[in-house]
C-alpha cells in the first residue's frame, strides 16, 4: 500500500447485532477487511434518532496471522431507511414513529425518504476529504450519487441485491429499477458480490461487463467454528433430524420451496424436522400453509435468530437448505459452512457457483430438495463428507482477499 | 531398441440412472442404458473402431511384427455383444490375426480383489469364460482392475493358474530396479510386467498438453526415448500399459494421436533389430531378473497410486462396505438376475465418481463422472444400493416361504 492511507467514504447500513440481514453483516466484514489493509474509513449510515450523531467505531479484525485494530469514525444520519424496504413494508417501519414524520424531518414515502438521505449526504460529503465514495445497494445510491456531484470524486456501487433479485420479474418498482440504473450507469466502477449478479447486472441493465467486478462475501471463521448445538439437544437426542432454513421469508428467498419439499420429505423420514429460523412478510401465510399440509407438527418457527443464538442453529442442522429463487450470493451459507453443516443451496445463487462441496438444486425443483434433504439425513457418511471438505473448502473465502479486490477498484477508479 | 510390450484396457461402466431416495422400494431400473449406449457409440466412432483399424492394419502390413495385447471387460463384452456386434467382431478380427494376445482381469472391473477374495476369483474365472466363448482364446496373463496389487493379490492369481501378472511400476516398489526387465511376484513364480510409467503417460495423459515442455511430441522424438533405454540400461522391454480409450477419446483425433502412434511403430519396425511382443512372448524370451515386494497395495491412479480415488473418503468406504456385505445374502438367494445386477454395482467407478480429491479444482475425475459432483454420485448409488437390498430380502422371503411350504 501507498504510504498515505487511501480514505474511503462509505454509505453502510448498521452492523450486527442491530442488522436484520446479510447486508449488515457483509459491510461490516467488509469495512475490517479494508481497515485492516490500512484505509480510512468514514462510515456513514442511517439511525432511527433524533439530530446528528457522530461517534468512533472501533473494527476489530482477526485472520490467521495478527489481529487488527483500527477506529473509523461514523456519522449516523437521522433517518428510519433500513436495507430491504419496500415501499409498503416502508410505511409500517415508520408505524411508532408517526409523530416524527409528521414533525417534517422524515419523509413519509420511501423514495422521498431515500432522497431527503442523499441531500444530508451530499452535505457530509462537501466538508470531508476523501478520496473515493463506496455505497451498498440503492437505498444509499442516490447518496452516493449526492456525494459524487458534491465532491468530484469516484463512485463505487456495490451490488449485494438489485430489485431482479428482491421481488422477481412480476413485482418490479419502477422507481426502484430506476435509481439502479442510474446509479449502475454514473458510478466509476461497479462491485458484484457474484459473477451471478455480475451477469444479471449485464443482461437487465445492460451494463458494460467492464465496468463490474466481482468481489465475493465472506466469513469470519473462527466465529462460526466454535460453539456447540445446545439448543434442540433434546430433540436431536431422541433421533431427529433437523433440516434448517435461515433468511427473510419473503419471496425472493423461497421459503415457500422449502415448506414444499419438507411435505415430502417428511412423508418419507419421520424423524425429520424443518426449522425456520428469520421472520418477513410470508412468515403468516407459511405458517398457516404448514398447518394445511399437515405437517405443523414437524416444522419451527425460531423467528429472527442472531448471534449465539444462529450460530447453534447452523451447529444442530443436519442439513443446511437455501433455496432462493434468486441469490445474489448467498451469505447465511458459508456461516453454516464455517458451522459445519451441510448446506443444500439453489443453482440460481451466487455461492452455487463458487462453492464445490455442497449440495445444489433448481429452486423450482421441490421433488430435488425433498429428495436431497432425505439423502443428507439418512446417509451420515454424506453429512461427514460434506461437512469436512465444507470447512475446509470455506476457508477460501476471507474479508482480507475480498478487500484486496476492492482496493484494486478504488486504484483503478482513482487514477483514471 | 527393447521389446515394445503394449497393453491397453478397454472398458465402458454400466452408469446408473437418476434414482432419487424416492424411488427406493420400487424396484426400478438400476442403469441408463441410453445414455450406456449413446456414450459407447461415441467411444467406439472415435475410439475403437479407428484404431482397431488402425492396429489392424499394422499388424498386416508389418506381416505380424506389430503386437499388442488388450483387455476388455466382461461388461463392455456383453453390452458390445447386444449392442454393437460390428465393433465386437474389429476387436475379433484382431485378436484372430494371432498378434493380439487377450489379457483377463475381473468381468465387472471390480475391486472384488480387496473385499472378497472369493468373489475376486468368481468373477475372474467368469471372465477368463466370457474370453474362451467370444474369442476361443485361454488367457494366460490377468491384470486387476486399476492395476490394483500387492503380495497377497498375486498369490491369489498364482493359484488361479494364470502364468503371469501386469503392476505398476512404481518407484516406491521397484526402488532402485528398472521396470524395463521381466520380474517374479513374491513368493511364487507368477511373473511380473511393470509399466514403464513415465513412457506410457507420455501418450496417456501428456500427449496433447500443450503446457508440457516436450509438447508437441513427435514419433522421432519418442522413439529416441525408447531407444535410449536399451543403450543406458540395457533395458530388455519398454511396458507401455494405458487405456485404449487414449487412442481417439481420451486424446482426440484432432491432436494428431493415430498419427504420432502409426508413425512411431513403423519407424520402430523399419529396423529389422526391433519387435514388439506380448507378455506371455515376453516370458518366454526372458529369464526373470529378480522377484518384487509388493508390500503395499499400488494402483495405477493419481499421484499416490494408491486406491485412495475409489475408498478415500468416508462415502466411499461405506459405499464399497456395504455393496460387498450383501455378498452371503446374495450367495443364498442364487438368482442370475440378482447376482448379474449385484455385480454390476460393484464396478469401481461407481466409487471413482464419488472421489473428493481435488474435486474443487475441476481435474480429471470430473472430466469422466457422469455427475455433477462426487455427493449426487454417493446418493444415487447408495438409492440404488437400498433398493436392491430391499429387493433382495423380499427374494430371501419368498424362497423361505417355499421352503417352509414344500
Amino acid at each position: 500500500m501507498d504510504s498515505a492511507p487511501l480514505k474511503i467514504l462509505m454509505f453502510g447500513w448498521e452492523f450486527p447485532p442491530f442488522n436484520s440481514g446479510g447486508l449488515g453483516v457483509a459491510c461490516q466484514g467488509l469495512a475490517g477487511g479494508l481497515a485492516s489493509l490500512g484505509a480510512q474509513i468514514t462510515f456513514v449510515l442511517p439511525k432511527k434518532l433524533a439530530g446528528d450523531y457522530r461517534g468512533i467505531c472501533e473494527f476489530v479484525f482477526a485472520d490467521e496471522q495478527k489481529e487488527y485494530r483500527q477506529l473509523a469514525e461514523t456519522i449516523a444520519i437521522d433517518s428510519p431507511l433500513s436495507p430491504y424496504l419496500s415501499r409498503a413494508s416502508y410505511s409500517t417501519a415508520l408505524g411508532g414513529y408517526e409523530k416524527i414524520a409528521d414533525s417534517g424531518i422524515w419523509r413519509k414515502d420511501l423514495v422521498g425518504e431515500v432522497m431527503r438521505y442523499a441531500e444530508l449526504a451530499a452535505g457530509i460529503a462537501k466538508n470531508r476529504d476523501f478520496d473515493v465514495i463506496h455505497c451498498h445497494d440503492w437505498l444509499s445510491l442516490p447518496a452516493g450519487l449526492a456525494a459524487k456531484k458534491a465532491s468530484g470524486k469516484p463512485l463505487v456501487f456495490h451490488v449485494h441485491a438489485t430489485e431482479y433479485d428482491r421481488v422477481g420479474e412480476n413485482g418490479l418498482n419502477r422507481d426502484i429499477c430506476l435509481v439502479e440504473r442510474e446509479g449502475l450507469r454514473q458510478a466509476d466502477a461497479v462491485i458484484a458480490v457474484s459473477d451471478y449478479t455480475k451477469n444479471l447486472i449485464i443482461d437487465r441493465y445492460g451494463v458494460n461487463p467492464d465496468k463490474i467486478i466481482s468481489v465475493p462475501n465472506a466469513v469470519n471463521h473462527d466465529e462460526f467454528l466454535a460453539g456447540n448445538a445446545a439448543e434442540f439437544e433434546n430433540l436431536k437426542k431422541s433421533g431427529k433430524k433437523i433440516a434448517l432454513f435461515v433468511g427473510r421469508l419473503t419471496f425472493q428467498k423461497g421459503p415457500d420451496y422449502f415448506l414444499a419439499a419438507a411435505k415430502k420429505a417428511a412423508a418419507a423420514d419421520p424423524d425429520l424436522m424443518f426449522v425456520f429460523s428469520g421472520s418477513g412478510d410470508m412468515e403468516r401465510w407459511l405458517i398457516e400453509e404448514s398447518a394445511r399440509l399437515e405437517i405443523a407438527d414437524k416444522v419451527i418457527f425460531a423467528g429472527f435468530s442472531r448471534g449465539d443464538d444462529l450460530k447453534r442453529l447452523y451447529k444442530m442442522a443436519d442439513i443446511y437448505v437455501m433455496p432462493s429463487v434468486s441469490e445474489p450470493f448467498g451469505l447465511t451459507s458459508l456461516e453454516a459452512l464455517a458451522s459445519g453443516a451441510p448446506i443444500l443451496v439453489s443453482r440460481q445463487s451466487g455461492v452455487a457457483r463458487m462453492v464445490s462441496h455442497c449440495l445444489k438444486v433448481d429452486f423450482w425443483d421441490v421433488d430435488q430438495i425433498a429428495a436431497k434433504i432425505v439423502a443428507a439425513a439418512r446417509y451420515s457418511e454424506l453429512r461427514q463428507t460434506l461437512r469436512d471438505n465444507g470447512l475446509a473448502e470455506v476457508k477460501k473465502f476471507n474479508w482480507i482477499d475480498s478487500a484486496r479486490k476492492c482496493f484494486g477498484v478504488y486504484q483503478k477508479v482513482i487514477t483514471s | 531398441m527393447p521389446a515394445i510390450c503394449l497393453y491397453l484396457h478397454t472398458h465402458q461402466p454400466r452408469r446408473l440412472r437418476n434414482f432419487s431416495v424416492f424411488d427406493i422400494g420400487c424396484e426400478g431400473d438400476y442403469f441408463d442404458h441410453e445414455k450406456n449406449r449413446q456414450i459407447l457409440e461415441k467411444v467406439a466412432r472415435k475410439s475403437y473402431l479407428p484404431a482397431n483399424r488402425m492396429f489392424f492394419d499394422l499388424v498386416r502390413r508389418s506381416r505380424g511384427r506389430f503386437k499388442l495385447s488388450l483387455s476388455i471387460t466382461g461388461i463392455l463384452l456383453e453390452q458390445l455383444e447386444a449392442e454393437f456386434p460390428d465393433v465386437l467382431k474389429s476387436f475379433k478380427d484382431l485378436v484372430d490375426t494371432g498378434c493380439c494376445e487377450l489379457v483377463s482381469e475381473t468381468y465387472y472391473h471390480s475391486l472384488a480383489s480387496i473385499y472378497s477374495k472369493k468373489e475376486f476369483k468368481r468373477q475372474v474365472e467368469l471372465q477368463n469364460q466370457k474370453l474362451k466363448n467370444l474369442f476361443g482364446v485361454e488367457a494366460k496373463f490377468f491384470r486387476n482392475t486399476e492395476l490394483v496389487y500387492n503380495n497377497s493379490i498375486a498369490d491369489a492369481v498364482n493359484e488361479m493358474g494364470f502364468s503371469g501378472i501386469l503392476a505398476e511400476g512404481w518407484d516406491e516398489i521397484l526402488d532402485w530396479r528398472s521396470p524395463n526387465f521381466v520380474y517374479t511376484a513374491k513368493g511364487n513364480s507368477l511373473r511380473l510386467l511393470v509399466r514403464n510409467y513415465r513412457l506410457s503417460d507420455d501418450v496417456g495423459f501428456r500427449f496433447s498438453n500443450r503446457g508440457w515442455k516436450e509438447w508437441p511430441l513427435t514419433a522421432e522424438k519418442y522413439a529416441n526415448w525408447v531407444n535410449l533405454l536399451n543403450i543406458n540400461s540395457g533395458a530388455q522391454t519398454v511396458n507401455l500399459f494405458m487405456d485404449y480409450e487414449t487412442f481417439g477419446e481420451h486424446q482426440w483425433e484432432d491432436t494428431g494421436i493415430f498419427n504420432f502412434f502409426e508413425d512411431f511403430c513403423w519407424r520402430t519396425l523399419a529396423s529389422p533389430a526391433n519387435e514388439f511382443t506380448t507378455p506371455s512372448r515376453l516370458v518366454e524370451k526372458f529369464m526373470p531378473a529378480g522377484e518384487l515386494d509388493f508390500w503395499r497395495l499400488v494402483s495405477w491412479a493419481d499421484t499416490e497410486r494408491d486406491l485412495s480415488a475409489w475408498n478415500g473418503n468416508k462415502m466411499q468406504e461405506a459405499a464399497l462396505q456395504k455393496i460387498y456385505e450383501l455378498e452371503p445374502l446374495v450367495v443364498l438367494a442364487d438368482d442370475d438376475d440378482l447376482t448379474h445386477e449385484w455385480r454390476k454395482l460393484q464396478t469401481s467407478d461407481h466409487f471413482y465418481y464419488m472421489c473428493t480429491k481435488w474435486f474443487s479444482d475441476g481435474d480429471v475425475h470430473k472430466y469422466f463422472s457422469p455427475y455433477e459432483s462426487p455427493y449426487e454420485a454417493f446418493i444415487g448409488f447408495m438409492n440404488i444400493y437400498n433398493d436392491f437390498k430391499i429387493k433382495l430380502e423380499n427374494k430371501l422371503k419368498i424362497k423361505n416361504q417355499t421352503k417352509v411350504n414344500q
